[in-house]
């Protein structure tokens, strides 16, 4: 008994010290990251200011005006095309770059994770740091070489495969092909890290019953990768999707995505609310996918039963 | 291993090695013209003219630029050095410890940054510090270090919280039986084993801050730019080698300091 009392007074001290431990950086993730979202479903309720902020007065409009739009002489209510296409466009680009960043991804991890254990790091380490460098920079790197004086232009007149510069700046391909490029070790990472633990030994025996080279791919090598893959297609997913940087830099203020239709509402548009609205549904979109994540994960945990 | 020739080798894949040595090739292409013309001579960042160390001087004379990458590393020194302390107390508040109520809750917090896209956070700290900087009319830099310190936790928790859950407590048992007090272990025992962890979480929350773009667009005041914005703002003029010139630099930093968390990291491994 006296054991059981002392031992419940050192759980409560240790969870004490817990959260005294936690609570500094709590308080500044609350007034500097979460907290802020909550006042943000607040604005999106209000009523937009003349030159941007918000008046005082309880209003759903913003909301409305995601989807719809009404007209301000006729008050007809039509579907806001303009934000529709954005956000589709958005969607497609980023479900285009996670496609196209597994199909050059999983090559690629696989090809790291039948390396050498000692060469293994290099090539994992060659990865690693773009994905550590400047978004930014690679973006303006991925705009040098698509200008129409760019390094990819300059080759394929010199090589006389076209006559006129391809003008790839300010198009959809563009930001496509800048988001695989600025995302695509968040693909081959996850994939790498799944493959790492593959048992070959499987493979083998597929062969040893005569399957084909594609048939062990899909049959052994892919159901048994398949959480890396879907990880690293969530998290090539997600940043696409609220990408913002990179539609600006190679999109040229023509081809918007969501995130950049969301910075339009805080400057030119001057419509606060609606951005806030315009913000939540882009975060609502990205809690289905985690949602969709997390229940395939659980389902493939419990699938294989270890 | 010697493969003979017509060898079936088990892991192999047909196209695989071609398109994951095209995928290195494309990861690393596009930057070197990027800093092949920042040694430009001429005005172009198309048009070689020669070998020189021109826009580097340029950037470095253009005041715009040098106190945007003073800004630059001072926001993302204090950031990072408040973003590893709190993410230090956090780590031995969450781990090797029995669970307990609420922790679920201060994983969803800590880890929050990383899954909300920054535009998100980016516009709602922008409400926020909108209205402090209406009622307060205070407009200095607290609000780019706090949202930095916000977004730079998760990255310093992350390897801190590895390191430490790689710790066995028989060290600090030890210490405790030889009378040492709750602080003189820790400072004694635990915090010299950590500090590679801490080290490397460190690093990563400062590469984080240094090149964060969008955060820092929409909560600076006016003439706070650090060295990202202020390239963002370029990009709308004509692109001189001087663009060139701050990427490469920004290039070397992160390389040296991702390889510097690279080998603080396998040395744990061994």
């Amino acid at each position: 008994m006296a054991t059981d009392n002392l031992e419940a007074l050192a759980y409560k001290k240790e969870v004490k010290r817990n959260w005294l431990l936690s609570t500094p950086a709590l308080i500044v993730l609350v007034c500097a990251a979460s907290g802020p979202l909550l006042i943000m479903v607040l604005f999106s309720f209000l009523t937009p200011g003349d030159y941007g902020g918000v008046k005082w007065k309880w209003s759903t409009e913003a909301w409305f005006q995601v989807a719809f739009y009404k007209d301000i002489f006729d008050d007809t209510v039509t579907i806001a095309d303009a934000h529709l296409s954005i956000l589709w466009r958005s969607v497609r680009l980023s479900f285009l770059t996670t496609l196209t960043a597994f199909l050059l991804g999983f090559p690629t991890a696989y090809f790291i994770a039948t390396r050498p254990p000692e060469t293994r790091n290099i090539w994992l380490f060659l990865v690693t740091i773009p994905f550590w460098t400047n978004l930014l920079i690679r973006t303006f790197a991925i705009l040098e070489i698509i200008r129409n004086h760019g390094v990819i232009n300059s080759f394929l007149l010199a090589v006389g495969a076209i006559d006129q510069p391809l003008d790839m700046l300010f198009t959809d391909i563009a930001i496509l092909l800048g988001m695989t490029y600025v995302y695509i070790p968040l693909m081959i990472l996850p994939i790498y890290a799944s493959m790492e633990r593959f048992d070959f030994r499987l493979v083998e025996a597929a062969y040893d019953l005569y399957a084909s080279r594609w048939r062990v791919l899909r049959k052994i090598i892919l159901p048994l990768v398949k959480p890396g893959v879907i990880a690293g297609s969530i998290l090539v997913f997600i940043p696409s999707l609220g990408a913002y940087v990179t539609p600006r830099v190679l999109g040229g203020g023509k081809n918007l995505m969501l995130g950049n239709l969301i910075e339009l509402q805080f400057g030119q548009g001057r419509n606060w609310p609606l951005g806030a609205a315009l913000s939540l549904t882009l975060l609502a979109i990205v809690m289905i996918a985690l949602i969709f994540y997390v229940r395939s994960a659980q389902k493939d945990g419990g699938g294989h039963g270890h | 291993m010697v493969i003979r020739r017509g060898a079936f080798v088990i892991k192999r894949m047909p196209g695989f090695t071609l398109v994951a040595l095209a995928c290195f090739f494309a990861l690393y292409m596009p930057l070197a013209p990027l800093v092949v013309y920042s040694f430009n001579e001429g005005n172009n960042i198309a048009l070689w003219e020669g070998l020189s160390l021109r826009w580097y001087r340029e950037a470095w004379d253009n005041e715009l630029v040098q106190s945007a990458a003073i800004r630059s590393l001072v926001v993302a020194t204090v950031a990072s050095v408040i973003a590893t302390v709190l993410a230090t107390m956090v780590a031995l508040g969450t781990t090797r410890t029995r669970p307990y109520r609420g922790q679920t809750t201060i994983y969803a917090l800590v880890n929050q940054p990383l899954i909300v896209p920054e535009i998100v956070t980016a516009v709602a700290l922008l409400i926020l510090f909108a209205m402090i900087k209406q009622a307060t009319d205070y407009h200095g830099y607290a609000y780019l270090i706090s949202a930095h310190t916000a977004f730079c936790i998760p990255f310093a928790y992350l390897p801190i919280r590895a390191r430490l859950e790689g710790m066995d407590r028989v060290l600090e048992t030890a210490a405790a039986d030889l009378y040492a007090t709750p602080w003189q272990a820790f400072k004694r025992v635990t915090l010299p084993l950590l500090l590679p962890g801490i080290f490397a979480g460190a690093m990563l929350a400062f590469v984080i801050s240094l090149d964060d773009v969008v955060i820092t667009e929409f909560v600076k005041s006016a003439g706070q730019d650090t060295l990202p914005t202020y390239m963002l703002g370029q990009l709308r003029r004509t692109i001189t080698p001087e663009i060139n010139a701050i990427s490469t630099v920004l290039l070397t930093v992160s390389v040296i300091m991702v390889t510097l968390i690279f080998f603080l990291s396998r040395k744990k491994a061994k």
